[in-house]
C-alpha cells in the first residue's frame, strides 16, 4: 500500500482525490488546501487528514508520494519541498514556469532516486497511443509537417477572476491549452529545436493571452504549426487534435479516433493496408479500474503508482520529459516578446503587432 | 419503470467515437424544434420516456411537452442531475463559492456557509444538496418524472472521494420532495452496487454502460454479469451499441439475453432507428414488456433522417 498526500483541491485536484482514494493500492492520508470549506466537508464524509500547509503536512505525515495540484506558479515549491523529503512526485501539467526550475529539480530528483510524474494525461489517450505506435513503426516515412490544434471553450467573456486569469500564476491559454498540444507532438514526434512566428493574442482576458499560434522547426528539417484557442465556444470541452504528415502518408488523431492514410503498406504494421484505416477510442482504450471523466486521468495515477511501487524512475512521463514541454512554451514566449519588442519594419515573416496611434484609435472604436 | 427509454446525447453533440459525428449532430440539432420532432416521432413509435440531462436547452422541450400534455398522453422524463458542464466550467471560472453563489438562491445556507466557515460547512453540506437538486428539478414543474437520477460525473466522484451518505442525501429527497425513485449513472457498476448496498439502498436503479465489447464497463464485463445474475439491483443498460462500435443486432440480442436488465436506454436521431431499435429490443423480450404501437399512421423513414 502507497501511502499518498494531496496538494491542492480545485478541479484536476479533486479529482485526483477521488481517483487516488478508489485506487486499490493507495491509501490516500492527507489532503491540503487553503479553503476552508472544502477541507470540512472532505474530512466530514471520508475521515482524511487536512492541512492548510503543505510543509506541516509533509512534515507530519507518514506518507511516499505527494499529488500537486496546486496553481502552476507554486509547483517549484511544492515539489522541491518533498523531494528533498524523499517523497516521490506527481505534479499537475504544466510542470514549472521558468525551466530553470524545472532543470534543477529534474537534478533534485534524480540524485535522490525520486520516481516522478505530470499530469499530461493526453499520452494516456488509447487513440494518441496508437499514432505513437504507428510513428515509431515508421508507418508515415519520413514525416515532414505536423499541425497540432487545441480549442475550447474556457475563456468567453471578458470576466473571471481566478488565477488561470494571471500570467504570473501561470494563467493563459499557453500554459492551459497550448501546453498539451506541445506535449502530444513531444510524444509523438519529439520536440521541436526553435520556434517562430509566435503571436500571443487576447480576445476577451485582459491580463493573458486567449490564442496562441507558433511556427515549430525540428532538428531532422521538419516544420510544425501550433493552434490553440480556449475562447472559443463552438466546442463543448477542450478538444486536441494532431495532424502530421508523411511521405508515405498522414496521420489525424484526436481522443475519440486515430485515422491513418498510407500510400503503401509499410513492414511491421501487416493490419493497415494502403488508404484510410480508422481505430476508434471503443477499441484503443485500455480499461481502468474506476473511471471519472475519462479512461486516461485513472490510468495516467495507475502508472504512477505502478513506477512508485517498481522503482521505475525513467519513463515517458517524467519530469524530464515534462520540462521539454516547457521549453518549448519558453521559446514561444521569447519568439513573442521578440517580435513586440521589434522595430516598426519587423523582420520577413514575423508581423509585430500594431502600436501607438493606430492603435489607440482602433482601441478606441471597439468599445 | 418502462423497458424502453429515449436518451438525449445525440442532441446534445455527444458522441464517444467520433468529435466529426457529434458535431454534425449539434448542428443538426441546434434548432430545438429539431429535438422536438425527433421526440415527437419517438412517442409516436411507442417511446414513453425521455431520459434527460437537465442541460439549460431541456427546459425548452419541457416547455413544449407542458404546453401540449393532451397531446402526449402517458409522457414521463427521467432527469438526470446535474449537467456538470455547466458546474465545472463555473468553478473553473469562479472558483467553487463563487460558482455555487451562482447556481444557488440568494439568501440561506450558502450566507451561512460563507459566514461560517468550517463548522458551517459541515453542518450545511446536506442542505446545499437539496437546494441544488431543487435548481435542477425547476424546469420539470408540471410534468412527470416519476425516476430522478444523479449524472455518471457526480455519482462516480461520490463513489471515488468516498462521499456515501450523500446517495441517502439524494435518494431521501428526491422521495420526500418529488415523490419520485431515486436512479444513479455509473461507470463503476461493482463499485455503485457496493456502496449503495452500504448506505441501506434496497434494489436500487442503476444505469451503467452494458454491452457486447465491454467499453467504459469498469470492473470488467465479467463482474457486470455476476452482479445481473444476483438480481439485487434494477439495471438499466445504456451505451448497448458503444457509440456504434457494435452492429445493432447483435448488440441488441446480447443485452436482451443477459438476466436482470430492467431497460435499455438508447438515443437515435431518426424515425427509422428509432422504430428499428424498438423493433429489435421487442423481438427479444416480447410484445408484453414492449407494447406493439398501435394507431401510428406514419411509415417509418418519413420523420427525420
Amino acid at each position: 500500500m502507497i501511502r499518498a498526500g494531496l496538494v491542492g483541491l480545485g478541479k484536476m485536484g479533486i479529482s485526483h482525490c477521488a481517483i487516488l482514494n478508489a485506487h486499490p493500492n493507495v491509501e490516500l492520508v492527507a489532503v491540503c488546501d487553503s479553503a476552508q470549506y472544502v477541507l470540512g466537508v472532505l474530512n466530514k464524509y471520508t475521515g482524511v487528514r487536512t492541512y492548510g500547509d503543505f510543509r506541516r503536512m509533509i512534515d507530519e505525515v507518514a506518507l511516499d508520494c505527494v499529488v500537486v495540484a496546486t496553481p502552476s506558479r507554486t509547483h517549484a515549491d511544492v515539489v522541491q519541498y518533498a523531494l528533498e523529503r524523499d517523497l516521490d512526485v506527481f505534479c499537475e501539467k504544466p510542470f514549472v514556469l521558468d525551466p530553470l526550475d524545472g532543470e534543477r529539480l529534474v537534478e533534485l530528483a534524480r540524485g535522490r532516486g525520486r520516481v516522478t510524474q505530470v499530469g499530461y494525461h493526453y499520452r494516456f489517450v488509447g487513440a494518441f497511443r496508437e499514432a505513437r505506435r504507428l510513428l515509431e513503426a515508421g508507418a508515415l516515412g519520413r514525416v515532414h509537417h505536423l499541425r497540432a490544434e487545441a480549442y475550447g471553450p474556457v475563456v468567453l467573456r471578458p470576466r473571471g477572476s481566478t488565477w488561470r486569469s494571471a500570467r504570473a500564476e501561470g494563467g493563459g491559454c499557453l500554459y492551459d491549452y497550448a501546453s498539451h498540444a506541445i506535449d502530444l507532438v513531444n510524444f509523438l514526434v519529439g520536440p521541436p529545436i526553435a520556434v517562430s512566428g509566435a503571436t500571443l493574442a487576447k480576445v476577451f482576458s485582459r491580463d493573458v493571452e486567449d490564442e496562441v499560434y507558433a511556427t515549430l522547426r525540428f532538428g531532422d528539417g521538419s516544420s510544425g504549426q501550433l493552434a490553440a484557442n480556449w475562447s472559443d465556444e463552438s466546442y463543448r470541452r477542450m478538444t486536441t487534435r494532431v495532424s502530421v504528415w508523411g511521405t508515405n502518408g498522414r496521420v489525424n488523431v484526436d481522443r475519440q479516433e486515430c485515422q491513418i492514410s498510407l500510400r503503401e503498406r509499410v513492414d511491421g504494421l501487416p493490419d493497415l493496408g494502403p488508404g484510410w484505416t480508422v481505430r476508434y477510442t471503443t477499441e484503443l482504450t485500455a480499461p481502468v479500474g474506476y473511471y471519472l471523466r475519462g479512461e486516461e486521468y485513472s490510468a495516467q495515477i495507475d502508472h504512477f503508482v505502478q513506477a512508485v511501487a517498481q522503482r521505475r524512475t525513467e519513463h515517458p512521463y517524467s519530469f524530464a520529459c515534462a520540462l521539454e514541454t516547457d521549453r518549448v512554451v519558453q521559446m514561444i514566449l521569447r519568439d513573442a516578446e521578440s517580435a513586440r519588442a521589434a522595430p516598426a519594419a519587423p523582420p520577413a515573416g514575423r508581423p509585430a503587432r500594431r502600436r501607438g496611434l493606430l492603435d489607440s484609435i482602433r482601441r478606441v472604436l471597439s468599445h | 419503470m418502462d423497458r424502453v427509454l429515449f436518451g438525449d446525447n445525440q442532441f446534445f453533440g455527444i458522441n464517444h467515437m467520433s468529435d466529426e459525428k457529434a458535431r454534425a449532430q449539434a448542428m443538426r440539432f441546434q434548432d430545438t424544434r429539431a429535438i422536438l420532432e425527433v421526440l415527437e416521432a419517438a412517442y409516436e413509435e411507442g417511446v414513453r420516456v425521455f431520459m434527460c440531462t437537465t442541460h439549460e436547452r431541456v427546459a425548452d422541450v419541457c416547455d413544449h411537452f407542458r404546453s401540449n400534455a393532451a397531446r402526449f398522453p402517458g409522457f414521463e422524463f427521467y432527469p438526470c442531475m446535474p449537467y456538470a458542464h455547466k458546474y465545472a466550467d463555473a468553478v473553473t471560472e469562479h472558483g467553487v463559492l463563487e460558482a455555487l453563489r451562482q447556481f444557488l438562491p440568494a439568501d440561506g445556507a450558502l450566507g451561512a456557509l460563507m459566514r461560517g466557515g468550517l463548522s458551517a460547512a459541515k453542518k450545511d453540506i446536506d442542505g446545499i444538496a437539496r437546494l441544488l437538486i431543487d435548481a435542477e428539478m425547476k424546469m420539470f414543474a408540471g410534468l412527470r418524472t416519476p425516476v430522478i437520477f444523479l449524472q455518471n460525473v457526480v455519482s462516480d466522484l461520490l463513489l471515488g472521494l468516498g462521499f456515501k451518505d450523500a446517495f441517502r442525501v439524494f435518494a431521501d429527497h428526491v422521495r420526500l420532495k418529488y415523490d419520485a425513485e431515486p436512479g444513479f449513472i455509473t461507470m463503476n457498476l461493482p463499485l455503485m452496487v457496493e456502496t449503495l448496498r452500504e448506505v441501506g439502498l434496497e434494489n436500487p436503479i442503476i444505469c451503467s454502460n452494458i454491452n457486447r465489447i465491454g467499453f467504459r464497463m469498469c470492473g470488467g464485463i465479467a463482474a457486470y454479469e455476476a452482479l445481473l445474475r444476483e438480481n439485487r439491483f434494477r439495471a438499466i443498460a445504456m451505451s448497448v451499441f458503444a457509440s456504434g462500435a457494435i452492429p445493432p443486432r447483435d448488440a441488441i440480442e446480447y443485452v436482451c439475453g443477459l438476466p436482470g436488465v430492467q431497460s435499455i436506454v438508447f438515443g437515435a436521431s431518426s424515425r427509422a432507428n428509432i422504430r428499428e431499435t424498438r423493433r429489435l429490443i421487442r423481438a427479444c423480450w416480447g410484445d408484453a414488456a414492449v407494447p406493439a404501437v398501435v394507431g401510428s399512421s406514419r411509415q417509418a423513414g418519413a420523420g427525420p433522417a
